[in-house]
């Protein structure tokens, strides 16, 4: 059984948020960037600190990321945060040129990721946002799976990282359960169960369900090794690659397309070094739609009971 | 009136290496690089506090340069300026070469500022940098150059009402205003007249001049608003030196074969 005590209920926003604003207080370089939903995305905690160094841009996230890059020109890490389906694609091209190729050092908060945003429906709803962000070089893209990991998650890429960032995030409350005294390695997978019949290897809100269907598994005499894989580039190989020879099967589970996500780059890694057989719980070429969080989680299968049958369906195509 | 004879001799000097520079490319854009040459001399021996031997220096004025595929003229102003050697600028669009087709700061040219060639990005990038140098009351100014057929991207209008709405009196945009661009005149392509007025409208101050002149241009640099961004629209000939391609937009993105450049290069001696 995974140990993991579920100490409370808490949006990854927040822990953005603390982490922008515990930053700053050492770090007089970190600036603010709101583009007109600051309080949404916990971005209020730094700008009502230190609204000195925060910056209104209204509702232009082209502009946001060209100027943020101007900031890092200047020596300054600009920290800009707005829904991930904005923050990724409306100003795709300005973090391909401005941000990217220049390896500006700025800090992209993508909020609101999955469907799990709910009743806001399809157009809010960030699906794809891990596919166009992780083509691109110089790029560092992560992924934590709670409030305490998205605190971590933030500080190192305000100290880990030189050139740009995207953390994706949440809105709802999620279980919050990682240590708050965790060393986050940007490039290093997690371990959070072991086993040795199936690997699962989960992003974001799905590591979680994937540590209860662990549970649900070893109850039916099935060892899974739980990996969550909060850094999608760079991509922890070593880790991927021995999980694929010591499992002999991966299922891959994220809250997003499954076309070119994380499952895609996990199967880049296992198709290169050591192809086994391979699922993917993810949005299958759809948008979302209308609901509550939890009602949408389960249409779409992003649940432990979905990860537990998949897992025992993909065991049946192990070689023997 | 000597510094302005300086600055045209600079500027028939950068002209004379962006056709050099083309020629051996091979490709790449003549027009507008020659429009511009003026710009780029009063910029870099007359306006910038800058200092080739240090171009890293923090307290520099910089230029960003929004219009990416222009490259030939900056590359050609930095070497005039001694930013590295002449013969470098041969190497133009070739593999393996610091003088990228559109500038590219990772191939590490000294003096290029901005990784950039998608149109529509630079204002903002510049009003980071203004943004920063407020913030940290640094008496110093930042440039921004662009295209007149540049401003249809809609980024740019999102770049300029920031600066407006922060007042940034330190920034000083500069549209080459030729009227053509690749389809043909900005007119009708896409009209962007009344544009004095859009620029007032988003909150700057708005100068004319003869872009390639340079006794207008160090005069329009000289009434910079304290108080406002400010805007010059440079009134610029495609093609400005050689007669012969002035005003003609065929040569936007076209280089000179090796006839052409010895004819170009003669009309550059005869004309100045």
């Amino acid at each position: 059984m995974h140990n993991f005590k579920l100490n409370s209920l808490r949006p990854g926003r927040f822990g953005f948020g603390e982490a922008i604003r515990d930053a700053a207080r050492i770090n007089d370089k970190i600036i603010g960037i709101g583009v007109d939903i600051t309080k949404s995305v916990s971005m209020n905690l730094f700008a009502d600190e230190f609204p000195d160094r925060f910056f209104s841009l209204g509702i232009a996230e082209q502009n946001a990321i060209s100027v943020a890059t101007g900031m890092a020109l200047s020596g300054y890490i600009p920290v800009f945060s707005t829904y991930g389906v904005f923050a990724s694609m409306r100003a795709a091209d300005q973090i391909r040129i401005s941000a990217c190729y220049n390896k500006a050092h700025i800090i992209i908060g993508g909020a609101h990721a999955g469907i799990s945003v709910g009743p806001d429906g399809a157009t809010h709803q960030a699906l794809e946002d891990i596919a166009v962000m992780r083509v691109l070089p110089n790029m560092t893209l992560l992924s934590p799976c709670d409030a305490t990991q998205a605190y971590f998650a933030t500080k190192a890429a305000i100290d880990q990282c030189n050139g740009p960032v995207y953390i994706r995030f949440g809105r709802e409350p999620v279980p919050d359960f990682t240590s708050l005294d965790q060393d986050f390695k940007i490039g290093k997978a997690q371990i959070l169960h072991e086993g040795n019949d199936i690997a699962i290897i989960a992003t974001g809100h799905l590591v979680w369900p994937a540590l209860e269907a662990a549970n649900i598994l070893k109850n039916e005499g099935i060892s899974a090794r739980i990996i969550n894989l909060h850094s999608i580039k760079p991509i922890d190989n070593q880790t991927i690659t021995k999980a694929a020879i010591d499992c002999g099967a991966i299922l891959t589970a994220e809250e997003h397309q499954i076309n070119g996500g994380m499952g895609s780059a996990v199967a880049e890694v296992v198709v290169k070094h050591y192809p086994v057989p391979m699922d993917f719980i993810g949005m299958e070429d759809s948008f979302g739609e209308s609901g509550q969080a939890e009602e949408l989680m389960n249409k779409y299968g992003l649940n432990s009971e979905n990860i537990v049958f998949k897992a025992k369906e993909l065991m049946k195509r192990k070689s023997k | 009136m000597k510094e302005a004879l300086f600055l045209i001799k600079k500027a028939r000097e950068i002209r004379k290496s962006v056709i050099l520079s083309l020629n051996a490319a091979g490709s790449g854009h003549l027009g507008g690089s020659l429009g511009l040459a003026d710009v780029f001399s009063v910029l870099y021996f007359h306006e910038m506090k800058h200092k080739p031997e240090q171009p890293d220096w923090l307290d520099r004025e910089r230029l960003i340069l929004s219009i990416g595929h222009v490259a030939p003229v900056l590359y050609a102003t930095l070497a005039e300026s001694g930013y590295f050697d002449k013969e470098e600028l041969l190497t133009l669009r070739k593999l393996g070469t610091r003088l990228q087709g559109h500038p590219g700061r990772d191939h590490g040219l000294p003096g290029v500022e901005l990784s950039a060639g998608s149109l529509g990005q630079g204002l903002g990038v510049a009003v980071g940098i203004a943004l920063m140098d407020q913030h940290e009351k640094k008496d110093k100014r930042t440039f921004c150059i662009m295209g007149d057929g540049e401003l249809q991207e809609g980024s740019v209008w999102e770049a300029a009402m920031s600066a407006g709405h922060y007042k940034l009196h330190n920034i000083i945009g500069i549209v080459d205003r030729n009227n053509v661009q690749i389809d043909g005149k900005t007119e009708d392509v896409m009209s962007l007249e009344p544009l004095a007025d859009k620029w007032r409208s988003f909150g700057w101050h708005v100068l004319e001049c003869n872009g390639n002149d340079v006794e207008e241009l160090i005069q329009a640099f000289a009434h910079k608003s304290d108080e406002k961004p400010t805007l010059i629209l440079a009134h610029t000939k495609m093609g400005c030196g050689i007669p012969e391609i002035e005003n003609d937009y065929t040569w936007h993105g076209k280089a000179p074969n090796g006839e052409e450049m010895e004819r170009f290069l003669g009309m550059l001696v005869k004309n100045r």
